[in-house]
């Protein structure tokens, strides 16, 4: 087991949960409340050093009991120790948890991807979007066990969708707003946008054999 | 008839000082300031798509770009055009079932993906591979570092306006695909290894080619390092230019020679050991100044580097069985399948219902010509994992593109884009 479990129990107390070893790699289980705290103190702390945020992703189990799981995983490159952080969020609460953004800028693009695959929504996160499939993207999350692997839409009505897409929606926000303010757009999609209108989520129509 | 005559062209290429290095262009000349000298070009900002369908950008990348003239302001990455949702058909299959899936994540070095994920499943079921299949398994992994790097050496000089390392370096990554066909039959596909073992051992001949390339490839890359690492055009498009500090690079969790680039020597094959490396007689290559340039030159010296390891790979190459004699895993000889009860019930058992994983997780992490390349498996005892991830090293290389662009003329985004070396089949897995 890894001794910073033990330094970060006498540190937060009831804040840290059950620890546990699988394949010779320690995790440990946090509050979700204090998450961002105790990832901090791990990354600061002189004794830690955890400077390196590997990777970050989230779990769901097949027990439809279990709650989900995000999961970090830290590296400290100085000490070439390892620790597997995890968060469990229940299912029949809102999947909130504070982004870590503010401590590790490799969690932009990670969050971005579990919000996207999970549905897990990373409180401050700067630009919380969809990774990986589209923003209009309207089945769901994929990587959610309830998700079927073929999709929720079958795919005569996803190819509806496609070509029914509207092509500006392709933009992010953020982006038309550059061009909006130097008036380079037609004047009918300026409007448009100024309503505060994207490329339109057609409604699913109940999935046939397709 | 006129005289011929020799025009001697001083391309103001650097001289060496006194440790023999190219002398550097100063920092910055990439970034002039034209705001303060062309102020009335600073009114207008110009939205500009790139992608995702462009040769600059390595595939289906998309780049919204914000332009202000030249300089680049913002740039908004889109991934996801490439998206096959593999970490989703994982958990629908054996382990074993897993292996293609790899070979098309990273699809410019399979079979270091193939090496990797049955290592993680191996570490989670507690198996030990035999010295033999170590060895092939070194040889893999460095065959596919060298392949990876040669296709980001021949993309990148394109991209920067340099046509001719590209021919030498698909030629040279030919001769690697040779013998990668011969050894799996497969080119790009190669689904190399199998959990406790390799799907087969090398053919008659192997090392010999293998050595003819060990001993062919280091000219080749002399001739390349002549024709760029002191060309003066060469130098002014990449030095300065998207420099990321070590202490950024950590924190945008970059790994591989883009971090090793900006002076932070981590190398997983130093600093978490996996298949003996540390064994091994080998440098890793540390940048300074974390700019293109030095990215360049990291790869450069890791592709000699690998030449290295291959050579004590090929000169320690052991006999001896080929896959672990444990029949969970590794499918019994056909011929006492048909004959032996035994034999024939443990063939059924692997075929039918995989192999079981015991309860646990393991992340395991292998160093990839792209960086650190890391798969994570939840397993519930199942023979399929509840959880396979993917830490994909370009995505969050990528990652960081706006960061390193911001502030740069557009041509250079083009060269400091080629410089991460990115693969989308594993950006968008």
């Amino acid at each position: 087991m890894n001794p910073s479990v033990e330094t970060l129990r006498r540190a937060f107390g009831k804040s840290i949960e059950r620890a546990l070893v699988s394949c010779g790699q320690t995790i440990v289980y946090v509050d979700r409340q204090r998450l961002r705290e105790v990832l901090e103190w791990l990354r600061d702390s002189a004794d830690e050093e955890y400077d390196y945020l590997v990777d970050l992703t989230a779990v769901e189990y097949r027990d439809p009991e279990r709650p989900l799981e995000v999961v970090y995983q830290l590296r400290s490159l100085k000490r070439g120790a390892e620790l597997r952080v995890k968060v469990e969020l229940d299912k029949d609460q809102p999947l909130d948890i504070d982004s870590v953004v503010p401590l590790w800028w490799a969690a932009d693009w990670l969050e971005r991807e579990v919000y996207d695959m999970f549905g897990i929504n990373f409180r401050e996160h700067p630009d919380l979007r969809r990774l990986l499939m589209w923003e209009t993207y309207a089945e769901g999350f994929p990587l959610r066990k309830d998700f079927p692997l073929r999709g929720r839409f079958s795919r005569a009505e996803q190819v509806r969708q496609a070509l029914a897409a509207n092509p500006e929606s392709h933009y992010s926000m953020e982006e038309l707003s550059v061009a909006q303010a130097q008036y380079d757009l037609p004047a009918d999609m300026r409007e448009r946008l100024e309503r505060g209108e994207r490329g339109r989520v057609p409604e699913p129509k109940v999935q046939d054999d397709g | 008839m006129a005289e011929k005559r020799t025009v001697e062209l001083d391309l103001a290429t650097p001289g060496l000082d006194a440790q023999g290095r190219p002398i550097r262009v100063p920092l910055g000349v990439a970034d002039p300031d034209v705001m303060d000298r062309e102020p009335e070009l600073t009114a207008e900002h110009m939205l500009l798509n790139v992608g995702p369908q462009h040769p600059a950008t390595h595939g289906v990348l998309r780049l919204v770009v914000e332009l202000d003239g030249e300089i680049v302001r913002r740039v908004v990455p889109h991934i996801g055009y490439l998206h096959s949702g593999f970490e989703k058909l994982g958990e629908y299959r054996h382990y074993n079932q897993i292996i293609p899936l790899t070979d098309r994540t990273d699809y410019l070095a399979p079979m270091a993906n193939n090496v990797a994920l049955a290592m993680a499943a191996e570490q989670l079921m507690g198996i030990e591979v035999t010295e033999r299949c170590t060895v092939l398994r070194v040889i893999a992994c460095e065959l596919s570092r060298i392949i990876s790097h040669l296709v980001w050496l021949g993309t990148t000089a394109i991209d920067i306006g340099a046509f001719t390392p590209f021919l030498w370096t698909f030629q040279e990554r030919e001769k690697v695909y040779n013998l990668q066909e011969a050894w799996t039959g497969a080119r790009l596909t190669t689904s190399l290894a199998r959990v406790g073992g390799m799907m087969a051992d090398i053919p008659d001949g192997f090392e010999r080619d293998l050595r003819t390339f060990c001993k062919g490839f280091p000219p080749v890359l002399d001739e390349v390092d002549r024709l760029l690492t002191r060309n003066a055009i060469w130098i002014g498009r990449t030095q300065g230019i998207g420099p990321m500090t070590g202490a950024e690079a950590i924190n945008y969790g970059l790994s591989g020679p883009m971090l090793r680039a900006s002076g932070v020597a981590y190398d997983v094959r130093k600093d978490r050991p996996y298949l003996d490396y540390e064994t091994y007689d080998f440098d890793i290559a540390i940048g300074e100044h974390g700019d293109v340039y030095d990215r360049y030159l990291v790869r450069m010296e890791e592709m000699r580097q690998s030449v290295r390891i291959l050579e004590q790979a090929l000169d320690r190459l052991p006999g001896g069985p080929l896959n672990a004699a444990d029949p969970r895993v590794i499918l019994p000889p056909k011929a006492s399948a048909m004959s032996d009860m035994e034999a024939m019930i443990f063939h059924f058992k692997q075929v039918m219902e995989g192999v079981r994983a015991p309860v646990g997780e393991v992340y395991f992490a292998i160093e990839n010509g792209k960086g650190e390349l890391g798969y994570y498996f939840v397993s519930d005892g199942t023979a399929k994992p509840v959880r396979w991830r993917i830490r994909p090293p370009s995505l969050l290389n990528i990652a960081a593109l706006p960061k390193m662009a911001e502030g740069h003329l557009f041509a250079d985004l083009i060269a400091i884009n080629a410089s991460i070396d990115i693969v989308m089949g594993e950006i968008d897995r």
